[in-house]
């Protein structure tokens, strides 16, 4: 009752001072929680709206660039698989923060627990460096695993024991990561034939993914598709899940029900930085195969919109981590044109910014005054 | 008009969506008098009053104060017309201070410096005193209590010179001392002829207070009388269309059970240090329901939270079915078989976004039936919510329906399904009937009732003082944190209770 009639006042101030027969006003509409899934596709197209009149702007024509950002992402093979390559980390990243988010933790540290991953998988080459490829491809997979766990539990510790808001500390450990990445590639790490290249030596046919045919695309597409698989499944089917659902939706009543919200709040920051972990160590052993500067253009700040787009839904992280794959390979395709490659950044912002807005707008509805 | 109304309603339609919150509404006072709003909950007084106080608009009908049709577009019009409202919830800034909250969005001076808000103070203080209304106008609003609180929310309407003042409730947060000095302070308003517009659903209150009542019932007006011509039987039939006989129990003298929890000497803090309970003793025994009854805020909330887990002790013990707890976990009291029906259903007892199946399982679902190695026995568990639904008479959709989408007599019926499906021992039930209507008021009442029967207990924790002498076999009353009464069925009556619950009267013995 309480919330409705202030959503009633907060609609009364909304209302312009209009009068006459065809005059309509805005009020919050109490039954709606959630925006439709709809709104995703006007928000990706008001972006590409927005963006055209900047490209229009640049003297380019909007619709032959997206044509050619289409045809770049998704004309051809050598397209598709790139797409797909750029795919991987961020779908694995994404998952990573849709879990924290489903609790209402508020991880954006994806980033800095990808390149975490990164490191700690490449320690593996450095230190083990005679190993077999079934040896070598777990082990670091595991260090993965245990640094992005590691990197989320700096945050989930001081969150749970003395309240510190998880989003300044994951952003924080983002830079600790990318400086720690910079120190070790500089220097101790640095390949000495690499003519002063900061990166480390090429990793050996045992530290790599396999790949499929002569593509780019490595085994971890299969990874991050069995981690959606398990996510879908777990969320859905098992006691862990339905606790996280409970969490989800309403905290104070999982914790009626004697669920220890701060052991998930820990295990769920771990599970996260877990799979932007093991994200890093597939780019290092499937793309790159070294570790180097700038490892990543940003994977784990774009997984947060990638999650966001989803709504946290595993389908939807699939779909939206593919989209915006096709956005950066798109992207590299267009500096053909003369357009820098950051139309595509800008084309990600966009679409976070109208996907908000229509979140915010859908709550409104529209009433005819009288 | 063959009389004088100064403030008519016709015929007003308020609909919510599909729900017909108001059907043809008219409601008519006369200068000078306490008009009373008598209904159930969810009978749609609320309705009528926020259409006058600006909050709604009708969908259709006319409102005419004075003779004069106006249209009442947002509180800030209906004050301009006069009328001022004492909301159930208080509007008041916590951190300001009372006259601070009084003048606030006074737009007549814009240099308010320490002259001006001394003589504002005066001003109020004359106002509070001619009234009766007596609290502290310099001091914030979160040291005041209650009832002070609402004194201010009342100050305010007449420091603006509401001519029509409505009180939503007024007396559901205050002792029945501060509900007789609200009733001297109506009493002076009517006095300066001012119309006093209160809508409650106690009978007693009406008689004793209001000049005429008009009753409603699922959004229509019944019929308005003048008090002299009715009486409370009579108010009762037009107010739930049947005679509410009290739910009669036998004297049953079956001897008592043994005892099933054993509280002594507990203390227990709530935030910010306070002492919530104070070396508070006492028992249950198996087969017995035993009311708490109390004001807002002496310590139920606590009592509830540290029997089911939610909040740690300081000092005593807490001895359960012959063992004692250690420390406050609620999975323990969980399966140690003590059941919890929160205060607050949506905020902690359901989560809203999610179906009937998911919130059946939030107290059992890690036991064997309803999940194995970890997985949910998702098949099964449909079949047992299906069960439940049907068993409790839920009325829903589907069972994927978000229960936050269900009327609070459904959602009500839900959470007990699921408290009372796990056979509890001990049902600590914290205003189980808040905000439902009479009939299903009356089912939980049932389902309570049954509870005692098959020799569970029941902690009812509850303001109603009307329930809790209906079903209690024994009476706990708390005052600050300790017990200051305990009476048995039979010793009971309200004025008695009401003088604990005030703290006028300390235990003089232990109890009986």
């Amino acid at each position: 009752m309480s919330e409705r009639s202030a959503a009633a006042l907060i609609g009364e101030q909304e209302t312009p001072a209009a009068k006459g027969r065809f005059s309509f006003r805005l009020e919050i509409d109490p039954a709606r929680k959630e925006s439709p899934w709809w709104m995703t596709i006007v928000s990706v197209v008001l972006a590409l709206l927005l963006c055209a009149v900047f490209i229009a702007a640049n003297g380019k024509n909007p619709v032959e660039v997206y044509g050619k950002m289409l045809r770049g992402a998704f004309g051809s093979e050598f397209g598709i698989t790139e797409t797909l390559v750029k795919a991987i980390p961020l779908l694995l990243c994404g998952l990573g923060v849709s879990i924290a988010y489903r609790i209402s933790v508020w991880n954006i540290g994806a980033e800095g627990q990808f390149v975490a991953g990164a490191i700690a998988a490449t320690a593996v080459t450095i230190y083990f460096p005679g190993l077999p490829f079934y040896a070598s491809i777990p082990l670091m997979i595991v260090f993965a695993i245990a640094a992005g766990g590691i990197w989320g539990a700096l945050t989930a510790i001081p969150k749970t024991y003395f309240q510190v808001n998880e989003l300044i500390t994951s952003l924080m450990l983002n830079y600790v990561a990318l400086l720690a990445l910079d120190y070790v590639v500089f220097d101790p790490w640095r390949d000495p034939k690499g003519f002063n290249f900061p990166g480390t030596p090429m990793f050996t046919e045992a530290q790599t993914l396999p790949v499929l045919g002569d593509t780019r695309l490595h085994f971890g597409l299969v990874i991050a598709l069995a981690a959606v698989a398990l996510y879908a499944f777990m969320i859905r089917y098992t006691r862990w899940g339905y606790e996280l659902r409970l969490i989800g939706a309403n905290p104070e009543a999982a914790n009626h029900a004697g669920i220890n919200l701060k052991r998930n709040i820990l295990i769920v920051m771990i599970v996260s930085g877990a799979l932007a972990g093991i994200a890093g160590m597939s780019e290092v052993s499937g793309v790159a195969h070294r570790l180097m500067y700038g490892i990543s253009p940003g994977y784990g700040y774009t997984a947060i919109i990638v999650a966001w787009i989803a709504k946290l839904h595993p389908l939807g992280l699939v779909a939206a981590s593919v989209l915006f794959g096709g956005l950066i390979v798109g992207g590299y395709s267009v500096q053909t044109l003369g357009l820098p490659s950051s139309i595509s950044t800008m084309l990600q912002g966009a679409i976070l910014f109208f996907l908000i807005a229509g979140n915010m707008a859908a709550k409104f509805r529209l009433r005819r005054n009288g | 008009m063959a009389e004088t109304y100064s403030l008519e309603m016709k015929r007003i339609v308020k609909r919510f969506g599909s729900v017909l919150a108001s059907d043809h509404v008219d409601f008519a006072c006369k200068p000078g008098e306490i008009h009373a709003l008598l209904g159930e909950n969810g009978a749609g007084k609320s309705t009528i009053m926020c259409m006058l106080s600006g909050v709604y608009r009708p969908t259709s009908g006319e409102i005419y104060i004075h003779g004069q049709k106006v249209r009442i577009r947002s509180p800030k019009e209906a004050a301009r017309l006069g009328i001022g409202m004492v909301f159930q919830n208080f509007r008041l800034v916590q951190t300001l201070t009372a006259a601070e909250n009084i003048v606030l969005g006074e737009k007549s001076a814009f240099w308010r410096g320490p002259n001006w808000m001394r003589r504002k103070q005066e001003e109020i203080a004359a106002i509070a005193e001619r009234f009766g209304l007596a609290f502290p106008v310099d001091r914030p609003i979160w040291q005041l209590s209650v009832g002070e609180q609402q004194r201010v929310e009342i100050v305010k309407t007449l420091y603006r010179g509401a001519e029509f003042i409505i009180l939503d409730e007024p007396t559901s947060v205050l002792t029945p001392g501060e509900a007789e000095q609200l009733f001297a302070t109506l009493a002076q308003m009517k006095a300066e002829g001012k119309t006093v517009i209160l809508t409650t659903h106690k009978l007693k209150e009406v008689m004793a207070v209001a000049d005429r009542i008009s009753v409603m019932r699922k959004g229509r007006m019944m019929q308005t009388i003048d008090r002299a011509d009715t009486n409370e039987k009579a108010l009762a039939r037009l107010m739930v269309g049947k005679d509410i006989a009290p739910v009669a129990r036998q004297r049953d003298r079956r001897p008592r059970g043994d005892v099933l929890l054993d509280v002594r000497h507990l203390d227990v803090y709530a935030e910010h240090g306070r002492k919530a309970l104070d070396d508070l003793s006492f028992q249950v025994r198996a087969g017995e329901i035993v009311g708490v009854a109390g004001v807002a805020g002496n310590g139920q909330k606590e009592l509830a939270e540290v029997l089911s887990g939610l909040l740690p002790w300081k000092k005593g013990s807490i001895v359960f079915n012959g063992k004692e707890f250690k420390t406050a976990s609620v999975r323990a009291a969980i399966e140690a078989g003590i059941s919890h029906v929160p205060e607050n259903r949506m905020k902690s007892g359901l989560a809203g976004s999610l179906g009937a199946v998911d919130n059946l399982l939030a107290k059992t679902y890690r036991s064997p039936e309803r999940s194995k190695y970890g997985f949910l026995l998702t098949g099964s568990n449909r079949r047992w919510s299906q069960q439940l639904v049907e068993r409790f008479d839920v009325k829903t959709p589907s069972l994927d329906t978000p229960v936050g989408q269900l009327s609070g007599g459904n959602q009500q019926k839900l959470l007990l399904a699921r408290e009372i499906d796990r056979q509890p021992l001990l049902m600590v039930a914290v205003h189980p009937t808040q905000g439902l209507d009479v009939g299903a008021a009356e089912g939980v009442h049932r389902l309570l009732n049954e509870l005692r029967g098959a020799s569970k207990s029941v902690l009812l924790i509850s303001e109603d003082l009307d329930e809790i002498m209906q079903l209690s076999d024994r009476i706990l009353v708390l005052y600050n944190g300790r017990i200051a009464a305990e009476i048995g069925r039979e010793e009971a009556d309200r004025e008695t209770i009401g003088m604990y619950m005030a703290g006028l009267q300390r235990a003089k013995e232990e109890a009986v």
